[in-house]
């Protein structure tokens, strides 16, 4: 099963690391699951490290450190000290909020490399409302001080339709901070964001228009700061070529030790995702059924089996497929040739008409009391 | 920005380099993201550490792989390895 002379199993590159569920923010879009609130079981100290380890001697080399917000972990710079001497390169990927002088320059010692901070807009009253906390003022003076202390800053702005009209402003904020980098990430729709879309999706002409500004910006930018503009896949004609192939290249840990090929992927059914307190890291890459389960092309249907493309986009995002269609075999419904797309066209026009209406209903944040109603609804599938 | 050949070249301290066991090569990491490099380029950049120029990148290279002409090759990886900002060079004093 493993490694056929067709797909060669590589190694995994990229482990991200999802410390914890909880978050002072409460974010709309957030993608952790609706009912985060269900898995409490942490990771301890120790199966961190002990995951580190065994990951990096796997190949993986870039460790994402996430969550929720990873700074509320006591352990953080135990952590990022073992990652670093393994020689990995640490990333920390936080909303800043509550972050201090102190800790940042306890995590530099501790060898971490870079800070991503996460702002929510261009503004104060927004800011804040997105981030359902008064986080704005905190959030800018982090970056500057992340500046300070040598890290490389990387300003990652989530855009949808409640700031995608305020992208100038988002390009000129990160030109005042001095960010070295700016993802400005199109929101991808799942767990939360799934729930709240006919409220974030913002419309084809607010899409280009804002992809216009940014690209402006780059070119003006060139050799200042790197700009990453994340394509909403929702306007394109074909898939993201999800994970760069499904157990190809990325591995998620979850914060209760789940491992997951794609940090999506825990929504999909049946798929008895490996734990790390169960399993080896090289057992749960090589010998799971759940990362075997969509590697190579052997599971796909048609149109993806028979396309050219499929070496490509490996039939796009699996978790995509199964929120569309039920489906997790199915094509990305994305894609132009699945009998699918329509049900993307209609999302489209759903959120279109709540936008051109102004009503619908209210966005849900992201916090335990929902996700606990939520899940109470979902059942206990 | 334009290759100055009398600068003294030094890597960035935004990115990093680094031998990997498990590809056995050098890569260069930098937030969120990795170059594989050849080994000719790799051998350039570990040059890169703030007390060399361009000619003495260039007889140090060619002594140690006993060739010549090694120059317009070298040149061209610097130049590009400038434009994304893995190298800064500093003017001498
Ligand atoms: S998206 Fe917002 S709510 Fe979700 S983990 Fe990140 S900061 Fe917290
Ligand atoms: S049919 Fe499948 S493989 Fe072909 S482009 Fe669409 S998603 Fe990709």
């Amino acid at each position: 099963m493993v490694g056929s002379d067709k797909f060669p199993v590589s190694s995994p590159r990229w482990l991200l690391a999802e410390l914890t569920y909880t978050c002072p923010l409460q974010c709309p879009y957030c993608s952790n699951p609706l009912d985060f609130a269900r898995h409490k079981n942490e990771l301890d100290t120790q199966d961190w490290l002990r995951v580190f380890s065994q990951a990096r001697e796997m190949g993986a080399v870039q460790l994402g450190l996430s969550g929720g917000e990873p700074l509320v972990r006591q352990d953080l710079p135990i952590l990022v000290k073992h990652a670093r001497q393994l020689g990995y390169y640490v990333n920390l990927i936080t909303s800043g909020y509550k972050l201090d002088e102190d800790k940042i320059a306890e995590l530099k010692d501790a060898g971490l490399d870079h800070i991503q901070v996460s702002i929510q807009a261009p503004e104060r009253t927004l800011n804040n409302y997105l981030a359902g906390t008064d986080s704005f003022e905190n959030k800018k003076e982090v970056a500057r001080l992340v500046k300070k202390h040598g890290y490389p800053m990387v300003l990652c702005v989530v855009i949808h339709r409640q700031n995608i009209h305020l992208m100038r402003e988002i390009l000129d904020m990160a030109v005042e901070l001095e960010a070295d980098y700016l993802e400005l990430a199109n929101t991808q729709y799942y767990g939360w964001a799934h729930l709240n879309r006919d409220q974030l999706l913002p419309t084809r002409e607010q899409f280009q228009e804002a992809e216009a500004i940014a690209q402006g910006y780059k070119e003006k930018l060139k050799g200042k700061m790197k700009i990453y503009y994340v394509v909403p896949d929702y306007y394109e004609d074909r898939p993201k070529a999800c994970m760069n192939g499904w157990g190809t290249t990325f591995l998620t840990i979850a914060p209760d030790g789940l491992a997951l090929p794609c940090h999506e992927a825990r929504s999909l059914p049946g798929l008895n995702c490996p734990n790390v307190r169960d399993m080896s890291i090289r057992d749960i890459w090589l010998h799971s059924d759940a990362f075997n389960k969509f590697r190579g092309f052997d599971w796909m249907k048609e149109p993806c089996r028979s396309c050219p493309e499929k070496t490509r986009d490996f039939g796009g995002c699996r978790c995509q497929a199964y929120l569309f269609t039920g489906d997790m075999t199915a094509a990305d419904p994305v894609c132009g040739k699945s009998p699918h797309r329509y049900t993307v066209t209609e999302a489209i026009a759903n959120a279109r008409s709540s936008f051109q209406s102004g009503e619908g209903k209210p966005l849900v944040f992201r916090n335990v009391k929902n996700s606990k109603s939520l899940s109470s609804r979902m059942g206990k599938a | 920005m334009a290759l100055d050949t009398k600068s003294l070249f030094s890597f960035s301290p935004l990115h990093r380099l680094q031998w990997e066991e498990a590809q056995q090569r050098f890569v260069i990491l930098y937030p969120e993201g990795m170059v594989e490099l050849n080994l000719s380029a790799a051998e350039i950049l570990k040059l890169c550490d703030g007390t060399r120029d361009l000619e003495q990148i260039v007889s140090e290279l060619e002594t140690k792989f006993e060739t010549t002409g090694l120059r317009d090759d070298i040149s061209e990886l610097l130049q590009s390895a400038l434009d994304n900002g893995w190298i800064r060079q500093i003017p001498r004093q």
